[in-house]
């Protein structure tokens, strides 16, 4: 599904290496989840791929089933099927929630050549899949984000992952800000999108999340690289005795 | 105190090109008066303090600059509204285009018709509310407008006005100078509608005068024309009173220079008053939005909220006054401009300003200026959203909070219409 290789990312602004060789690949129907401490160039990974401003691609490439992502604008990316959950979701006063998935589905819908969504398909579905993860109807006609908590905010991601079916989902931190209920709600949303053609790339700090949203591999960053692969045991393993020992090993 | 030569010389020669009409004995009187006050205070200069941002040369020419009309299939606005419609073709009422001037609980006069009456209730009011707003900033346009206006129509509600009166200004003739006057009165308990559309005339003087009484409601939509060239002076003074509500949104879409000042004094208890106003502007647009609202009364609410989004040389200029009376305890005043800069090259000007001489009061104003969020943009292009569409969505989101004024859904889905056809027309390349 998504094959990254040998990425190279620096700062636009400034002449600073972040992604240094980044390889991966996550095959279809699975979950994949990056770990890594503080600074290794996770949410730079999950921006590059998503087109976002401010970042150089010196070297490599990122392919989404085969055609090269680097090349796409962020809206022609959505289109071909990859989506981020962000960490931190942008309030945009002024919008409200249900014109902009309405505007975004058939946006999408649009590029891709096939029929917009009528306004009463959109919402059926949109109630049906808001019931789930527990967004009421205020929630939908509040612009977008805006006076969320942390908890809604991270919802509302799922909610428009569940409405625009990716292909390719990127969940940068979503368990940041959550407690444990919040977490709970939000893995369900993300358990019941998981399907054959469908990956997951997990980024996040701690093996919590990964309690509920079980990786098939688990993959530690450090420094701009993958430095080491594994089970979901390598995730334990950072829980209980932290990145250094990890990091020293591969040094 | 004596005008400077140079300004005394220019508003002679203004003076010269326009004609005085005659009317009734009051009428006359009022027109003079306001001659003799336009006179004394002269046509408006760079030095002036309410003129610094807005040249006015193009307004105090003797001779109006020749402005082109729109080359375009205009779609009408407010067309799906019941509405009667009164018809002004550059300056001048057109009977034949308009609607039967007869509507219940409302009547219609042509401003000539009623100036030549000896008795008429507009003779509380024509002059009498420009004169009030006249102090303590100079307005000379509208003395101007008092003195010398050709034509409008006046309008006195005594009960619910079931449909809105719609005065639609046409601008046919490349050199055309219109100066319109209007007078309106919203009896007590009474509801109008008010909107106005279209760019009306090469050099367009307008002055409105409205009295609302008490436990009145009066709602004023207006669309300023889309012809590029066109030159706009426009005066709205109200007076409102006990209970009263008065709610006012301009659209300004184009225009080489428009200077809109609204005059707006609460003398009666518990009133509400909300003037806002949307400007978009690409090129060669100067748009200058100068409003005062003076609280003299217990427990009013007021709100200004101005809109604007500029790009490619685009000036906006706001204005806006609070002043708050002794006594006036218990306001709520609220002042909000901003202007979305799409380029580098678009530039806003701001002066806002609060003047409160009681203890008991709550305003705030506010004032920013910046380019589109591009956080915001990245995340709506993340979902997909096309970059000119997030663009316009976001755009559209800034107005939004000008645009909610309009309280008729169907007149707001109008003005929102028109925003996305010029949004549209004018993306980045």
């Amino acid at each position: 599904m998504l094959k990254i290789n040998n990425l190279h990312v620096k700062l636009e602004e400034e002449d600073k290496q972040i992604l240094k060789g980044v390889d991966l690949e996550v095959p279809a129907g699975k979950v994949h989840a990056i770990m890594g401490p503080n600074g290794s160039g996770k949410s730079t990974l999950s921006y590059v791929l998503s087109g976002k401003d401010g970042y150089e691609v010196t070297e490599g490439s990122a392919t989404l089933e085969g055609e090269e992502l680097l090349d796409l604008d962020p809206e022609e990316r959505a289109a071909a099927g990859l989506f981020l959950a962000f960490q931190y979701p942008v309030e945009i006063p002024g919008v409200g929630n249900m014109t902009f998935l309405r505007t975004a589905m058939n946006s999408q819908r649009k590029a891709r050549g096939e029929d917009e969504l009528s306004a009463a398909d959109f919402l059926k579905l949109i109630r049906e899949k808001a019931k789930s993860l527990e967004i009421d109807a205020d929630m939908l006609k509040r612009p977008v984000n805006v006076g969320f908590s942390g908890g809604e905010k991270k919802r509302n991601e799922i909610l428009q992952m569940a409405m625009l079916e990716p292909k390719m989902c990127i969940l940068d931190e979503t368990d940041s800000g959550l407690d444990v209920d919040a977490m709970k709600l939000v893995a369900e949303g993300v358990n019941a999108l998981r399907a054959e053609g469908r990956s997951f790339l997990v980024i996040t700090h701690y093996q919590r999340l990964l309690d509920h949203i079980k990786p098939d591999v688990v993959h530690i960053m450090a420094d701009g690289r993958i430095v080491k692969s594994g089970g979901p045991e390598l995730a334990l393993e950072v829980e209980n005795n932290g990145y250094h020992d990890i990091l020293a090993e591969v040094a | 105190m004596a005008l400077p030569q140079a300004k005394l010389d220019a508003t002679q020669a203004r003076i010269a090109q326009l004609e005085m009409p005659e009317g009734a004995a009051w009428s006359n009187a009022a027109r003079q008066d306001a001659a003799s006050r336009l006179r004394a205070m002269g046509l408006p200069g760079p030095r002036d303090e309410y003129w610094r941002f807005t040249r006015p040369d193009a307004l105090n020419a003797p001779e109006a600059p020749s402005a082109a009309v729109l080359d375009a299939e205009v779609p009408p606005l407010f067309d799906d509204i019941d509405r009667l419609r009164i018809v002004f073709r550059d300056g001048e009422f057109d009977a034949m285009a308009s609607d039967d001037l007869s509507l219940e609980n409302l009547e219609i006069e042509r401003l000539s018709d009623a100036t030549s009456k000896d008795i008429h209730w507009a003779k509380d009011l024509y002059g009498v509310l420009e004169t009030r707003g006249q102090t303590p900033v100079a307005r000379p346009f509208a003395a101007m407008n008092t003195a010398f206006a050709t034509d409008g129509v006046v309008l006195r509600a005594t009960g619910k006005v079931s449909k809105p009166v719609s005065l639609v200004y046409l601008h046919e003739n490349t050199e055309s100078d219109a100066i319109l006057h209007f007078v309106i009165r919203v009896e007590e308990g009474a509801d109008l509608t008010v909107l106005e559309s279209g760019p009306a005339a090469a050099r367009f003087n307008k002055c409105m005068e409205v009295e609302i009484a008490d436990r009145a409601a009066f709602h004023h939509v207006r669309a300023q024309g889309r012809d590029h060239e066109r030159l706009a002076v426009t005066h709205l003074f109200a007076r409102l009173g006990e209970e009263s509500t008065f709610k006012s949104l301009t659209l300004t879409v184009n225009g080489r220079l428009t200077r809109n000042e609204a005059v707006v004094e609460v003398t009666g208890d518990n009133a509400i008053a909300h003037i806002a106003g949307a400007a978009v502007g690409d090129g060669d647009f100067h748009h200058d939005d100068t409003v005062f609202i003076t609280h003299d009364a217990i427990n009013c609410e007021s709100r200004q909220v101005f809109k604007k989004v500029l790009r490619n040389g685009a000036v906006g200029a706001f204005q806006g006054k609070i002043l708050v009376k002794a006594g006036a305890q218990k306001t709520d005043g609220y002042q909000i401009s901003q202007a979305l800069l799409l380029d580098e090259d678009a530039q806003f000007l701001a002066k806002p300003e609060l003047e409160i001489y009681a203890d008991d009061v709550a305003c705030s104003h506010g004032s920013t200026s910046g380019a589109i969020d591009e956080e915001a943009l990245f995340y709506l292009r993340s979902r997909g959203v096309p970059s000119a569409e997030a663009q316009d969505l976001l755009t559209l989101a800034f107005l939004a909070e000008a645009i909610e004024e309009i309280e008729d859904e169907t007149i707001a889905d109008d003005i929102l219409s028109r925003l996305e056809g010029w949004l549209q027309r004018h993306r980045s390349a």
